[in-house]
């Protein structure tokens, strides 16, 4: 391109001879005669644009410059003097110099490019430094935040915070200090002087400095670690083996013997394969066992163990075992020592043979047996199965008590009802004695407990009728007793429908005239019914007081009566409250109203709970009977044994019924009778800040935290003060590195810094220095 | 039969060392020791009494200067040694164990404004009205020569107030502006300023300690980062913040002792609203300084009285007076958090104890743990009112009680004036919008935004009133 270019303008120099152009490299040239240097200057012209067709020197050539001739009027120029200038000459290179074209281009940039904004004034640059700044380090300290927190919430804070390492200094490091200064210390100085011994530099020899340094931190604690393993285990073992030794079970220690001994023989086998001269040194030592064994008399029978078991065994079926146990023992330590290969039948005759070697005081024993216990002479599990025989004609007995608990299991889940169907039913088998009883009895209950539980079907039945016959007269007579009420709860039902914002009261018409209809059908329907649990609460309870419904109807006629109380009231309360604007209510905003008290009512039941409450604030305030009666006292005592009903009820003191509430009489108010004006004066009135329930707060009261009530150790526990301070120490301020933070320095400092000048560079460096350390 | 055997291990009676208490048996049987809480109820009411039979805050009083005591320093080393600067430009420096002033020097013409100890201790700076910033050696001068500053630089102001960093051989001072100097430089590093007023106290964060905190006459606090070299934030109050100090534990928070009586502590990050605002002087308060256990601060007040409140109440446990101490102008808990000094207008420097009826000196084991069971106690009953009552109990001088009563009508009835209208407004749109309420279009009258009042049926109101309330508000999302 650039020797293209050069080409070009020599082409255009050629054609432009004639136009005077001296660039400024040479004056000298410029200074002379024109007409000597006229061929000279084209010469060296023509030198340029050859030495430019390297492309090196274009740029000289773009360059012109103002002849600086001494121009006059006489001297005109020769130059270009041959040719003709023409007007397109002219104007044409305006348009083709590829030089230009590079500047307009730049020119159109410039143009295209918006100006440049001015810059901010100083205080809107310090804001926004500021700004910067600010949150920079608001962020850096956010890092503070958990341990803030964390301190704050602390049980306890132990201050200083950083403890002070005690500082170890070997002695002579200390020694090098100090100085003898008393009399004494002189002269013991002196002493040792003369003696040469170490007074201060190296106490230790340096075998012994050598010693200290051979283990490294690391090993020391690797080899402690194993130490400690080495420790744990071996207490582990030995806790385990504590704990299988203080194992009492007889069968586990057998289990373990044999499985010993199992082993033991496995081992010895595998030891006769192995290497046989071990196997009979092993041998050797089980033979010696043996014989040691034969010559304690240790499991003969005639240790005092043994004696006493003997005696026993007349009568303990399980001395005698464990007497044939130590027999077989012993016959089985005192035998010689057969060869492996023995069959076991062989081992059999032995043991049979054995027999006849048995010692004379089991022989007594037997002897002793034969007599009057001939069953003594045999084996465990014969005598088991005779057991088993002498039992039977016990037996017969055991299934009457069987039954009777299970009867009594029967009746204890079962209500009411079952009772009623056990009277029946004895009243029945009464009936039928003459008939049944006396060849039923000895086949044995089962058969009779199936008929019976067959009649018990059919009785239920009976009974069921009878009760529902008897239900329905009750409901009727509810039914009759809700009818003097009903008119009037008729008429504001009638009102209320159209209200709903009490919802119980038309389901309650609505049940009460469903009970109505019941009865007179007749049938036992309200199991069936599945009805909400917003319904008053004596129907609900209905279903399960069936049986003892007429004992139990007074009760529920004053229940009717407080649920009336309240329900009927509330319609009258509410014609007491409706103030005058009443009639706005009825708009057809009442909509959007009735919405909203659904939603902030949903799922509570107010007056419900009211009631309840109510209820159990009036049973709670009830005096209670103080019952005195001491069991054991004048007569049997022990467990399942009750002092007497007459005995109760001779020291059952009653409380004589207090003063009548003083809301009786008000049903929708709750009045508290327990307040004691005088402890109230020392009581807290409002509920402290930390604390979100009273039960909470008397919660932490009630617990006592005194040593009268605390163990030791609790008592230090709860009494633990908040902050322990040291007498004497200085507490310093909470440091990064204390609580395993970097410090912030100078070097997270990414901010712009503004005024860096002031800060000289010898400066920085050392705040740097500084901050590093 | 197994048979178990009685059997005494004597190692469960008998004691290893004549030293050694003797195991005592007890019974925890809670029916053994009934009425538990009637009984420490009474512990706690004895306690709280004696406590108050004890409260003798008073230890000492150091008396030599000459003049007004004007500022007081810690030594970061040594608990026993303290520094002050009085107004006829004498420091002493005293002995708390001996109570005896150990060196005296006159260190300015003038007042002495600030004063502050190296980190290091060997060394201290005083700033004076004399425009000098002067460093002195702790140490007194050897036999023969002469008391003369280590450095002293001249400035062009008034310095008001001098505080060292933590770590680093950099101080600050202030007057015109905020310096920050290095010690070996008679010019300062960089000094920032905001606003022209003239600054009273500059504080170096103990824990972050680039940052500081000045207050200036314009009602400000201003924050700085000493790093960016530029000021963070700045805070104005309602009348005019004496001094500041950051708490030593927790990085963020500061405590203003302000002018208008009262005392805000910010948590720097939001300086928005004060984490809380502490009330109980009756004058403006001079001077403030954290316990270095973070927990608690002492104030110094105008009003002849010094106080200590706990970083999050809002009022103070403990107020301390006697009849001679006149107006206190510095304040300082000692860095065991045991003791606070305070010096005052009437050139004594008075130490107190920082729990009025603690007992000093050595505590047996049995002595330790009493007083934390009758820490705890009071701790669990202080809520019921005659213990609070006792607790609360302080005497105090007739000026400073007429102040707190005549304070406590003026309160009232700013209170009773922004309560009552916001009573009447309540009570006008309930009584004006008894139907209106229930369409809950027209919220935008209703005394509180965002609350819907839901009037009930007349029933149901009268259950509610029945059941104990009446009306209740029911928060809607959409509003």
């Amino acid at each position: 391109m650039s020797a293209l270019r050069a080409e070009e303008s020599l082409l255009a120099l050629r054609q432009q001879e004639e136009l005077e152009d001296l660039p400024k490299e040479y004056p000298l040239s410029t200074s002379e005669d024109e007409g000597d240097s006229d061929g000279e200057r084209k010469h060296q012209k023509l030198l340029e644009a050859i030495s430019s067709l390297d492309g090196k020197n274009r740029r000289k050539l773009a360059e012109r410059s103002e002849a600086s001739l001494k121009v006059s009027e006489f001297n005109v120029s020769s130059e270009g003097s041959g040719e003709k200038l023409v007007l397109s000459d002219l104007l044409e290179p305006g348009k083709t110099s590829s030089s230009l074209a590079t500047v307009k281009k730049q020119l159109n940039r410039v143009k295209s490019k918006k100006t440049v904004e001015l810059p901010l004034n100083k205080e809107e640059v310090e804001r926004i430094h500021r700004e910067v700044a600010f949150n920079k380090t608001s962020q850096a300290l956010s890092k503070w935040d958990p341990i803030v927190l964390k301190n704050r919430q602390a049980e306890q804070l132990v201050f200083p915070l950083k403890k002070e390492q005690s500082a170890f200094a070997p002695i002579e490091h200390v020694l090098s200090g100090w100085k003898a200064r008393t009399p004494m210390e002189q002269e013991i100085f002196n002493l040792l002087h003369k003696n040469k011994q170490p007074v201060t530099d190296p106490l230790l020899t340096p075998v012994e400095k050598a010693s200290l340094r051979a283990m490294s931190l690391e090993e020391a604690k690797m080899r402690r670690a194993e130490l400690q393993r080495a420790r744990a285990l071996q207490s582990y073992y030995e806790a385990r083996a504590r704990r299988e030794k203080k194992i009492k079970s007889k069968k586990y220690h057998k289990v373990l013997k044999k499985g010993k001994a199992k082993k033991a023989l496995k081992e010895f086998e595998k030891l006769q394969k192995v290497s046989p001269s071990a196997a009979l040194e092993e041998l050797e030592k089980i033979e010696k066992a043996r014989m040691m064994e034969r010559m304690s008399l240790k499991h003969q029978n005639s240790g005092k163990w043994a004696k006493s078991k003997a005696i026993m065994a007349k009568y303990d079926l399980e001395a005698r075992q464990a007497l044939q146990e130590q027999l077989a023992r012993n016959k089985e330590l005192t035998q010689k020592l057969q060869a492996a290969s023995k069959s076991e039948e062989e081992e059999e005759g032995a043991e049979e043979e054995d027999e006849l070697l048995v010692p004379d005081a089991v022989n007594e024993v037997r002897m002793n047996a034969d007599g009057p216990n001939p069953w003594m002479l045999r084996n465990g599990p014969s005598e088991a199965e005779e057991v088993d025989i002498q039992k039977d004609p016990e037996q017969p007995p055991e299934p009457v008590a069987h039954e009777a608990s299970e009867s009594e299991g029967e009746e204890n889940p079962v209500a009411e009802e079952e009772m009623l169907l056990k009277e029946l039913e004895e009243r029945r088998s009464l009936r039928k004695k003459p008939g049944l009883n006396q060849d039923a009895k000895p086949v044995g209950r089962r058969e009779t407990k199936d008929s019976s539980s067959q009649e018990v079907l059919s009785e239920l039945r009976a009974l069921s009728q009878k009760l529902n016959k008897e239900n329905h007269r009750s409901t009727k007579q509810k039914v009759s007793s809700a009818r003097t009420v009903l008119p009037v709860q008729r008429e504001e039902a009638a009102d209320e429908e159209e209200e709903p914002m009490l919802l119980q009261r038309p389901e309650r018409a609505r049940t009460l005239d469903e009970l109505e209809e019941l009865g007179r059908e007749g049938c036992f329907q309200d199991k069936e019914h599945p009805r909400p649990a917003v319904n008053g609460q004596w129907l609900e309870r209905k279903p399960n007081n069936q049986p003892s419904a007429p004992k139990e109807k007074p009760k529920k006629e004053q229940m009717i009566d407080l649920q009336n109380l309240l329900s009927t009231k509330s319609p009258s309360v509410k014609s007491l409250a409706v103030p005058t604007t009443v009639e706005e209510w009825e708009d057809e905003e009442e909509k959007d109203q009735r919405q909203m008290i659904k939603e902030a009512f949903a799922g509570d039941d107010v007056i419900r709970d009211f009631l309840k409450e109510k209820r159990e604030a009036v049973e709670a305030s009830k005096p209670k009977d103080v019952d005195l009666t001491l069991p054991g006292w004048g007569e049997w005592g022990g467990v399942g044994l009750m002092p007497s009903a007459k005995k109760r009820r001779r020291f059952l003191i009653k409380i004589p019924e207090g003063p009548p509430r003083k809301d009786k009489n008000l049903p929708n108010v709750i009045i508290n009778e327990k307040r004691n004006i005088h402890a109230a004066a020392h009581q807290v009135r409002v509920l402290p800040y930390p604390f979100t329930h009273h039960q909470q707060f008397e919660r932490t009261i009630q617990t006592p935290i005194g040593f009268t009530w605390n163990t030791q150790r609790a008592f230090q526990k709860l009494t633990t003060p908040k902050v322990v301070t040291k007498p004497g120490h200085i507490i310093k301020p909470i440091k990064a590195e204390d609580v395993g933070y970097r410090s912030s320095s100078r070097s997270d400092l990414s901010v712009v810094q503004r005024n860096p000048k002031r800060l000289s560079i010898r400066h920085k460096k050392q705040l740097k220095k500084n901050s590093a350390d | 039969m197994k048979v178990k055997m009685l059997s005494r291990n004597p190692d469960n009676y008998v004691r290893e060392t004549k030293l050694d208490l003797q195991r005592v048996p007890r019974n925890y049987d809670p029916t053994l020791h009934p009425f538990e809480v009637p009984r420490e109820y009474m512990r706690a009411l004895n306690a709280t009494k004696l406590e108050r039979v004890f409260a003798k805050p008073f230890l000492a009083s150091l008396d030599g200067h000459r003049d007004g005591v004007n500022c007081l320093a810690k030594h970061p080393k040594s608990l026993a040694t303290v520094l002050s600067g009085a107004c006829d430009g004498e420091v002493r420096i005293w002995n708390l164990t001996k109570r005896k002033c150990i060196r005296a020097l006159q260190a300015h013409e003038g007042f002495v404004r600030g004063i502050c100890t190296r980190f290091c201790g060997t060394s201290f700076f005083t700033v004076g009205d004399d425009k000098t910033v002067k460093q002195w050696k702790m140490d007194g001068p050897g036999f023969g020569e002469e008391e003369e500053p280590l450095h002293t630089i001249l400035g062009k102001t008034v310095y008001t107030g001098i505080d060292h960093h933590w770590k680093e051989a950099v101080f600050a001072t202030c007057g015109q502006q905020v310096d920050i100097w290095d010690e070996q430089r008679t010019n300062p590093i960089c000094s920032m300023t905001w606003g022209f007023d003239s600054i009273s106290s500059v504080k170096f964060n103990p824990i972050e300690t680039f940052l500081l905190g000045s207050c200036a006459s314009d009602r400000n606090i201003v924050l700085y980062d000493m790093r960016q070299a530029t000021p963070l934030k700045k805070v104005i109050l309602d009348m005019r913040t004496n001094t500041i100090c950051w708490n030593p534990m927790e990085a963020f928070i500061f405590t203003a002792a302000n002018e208008d009586y009262n005392l805000y502590t910010f948590d720097m990050r939001a300086l928005d609203t004060p984490v809380m605002v502490h009330m109980d002087h009756v004058s403006a308060v001079l001077d403030v300084d954290y316990s270095p256990t973070g927990k608690e601060f002492v104030s110094a007040s105008f009003d002849k009285s010094i106080r200590i409140f706990p970083v999050d109440k809002g009022r103070s446990r403990e107020v301390y007076h006697t009849k001679r101490m006149q107006h206190v102008i510095c304040v300082k808990w000692t860095s065991d958090s045991k003791y606070i000094m305070c010096g005052s207008d009437e050139m004594n420097i008075r130490l107190w104890k920082a729990n009025a009826s603690e007992k000093l000196g050595v505590l047996t084991s049995r002595e330790k743990a009493a007083k934390d069971y009758n820490q705890k106690l009071k701790e669990k009953f202080q809520h019921h009112p005659h213990i609070k009552r006792i607790a609360r109990h302080r005497h105090l001088p007739k000026s400073i009680y007429s102040q707190i009563q005549e304070q406590r009508i003026m309160r009232e009835a700013r209170r009773r004036k922004y309560v009552l209208g916001h009573l009447t407004l309540s009570q006008y749109s309930f009584l004006t919008s008894l139907s209106q309420l229930t369409k809950n279009k027209q919220t935008k009258n209703l005394p509180f935004k965002g609350i819907v009042y839901v009037l009930l049926s007349p029933l149901e109101v009268f259950l509610k009133t029945s059941l104990g309330f009446f009306l209740f508000p029911v928060k809607r999302g959409e509003q």
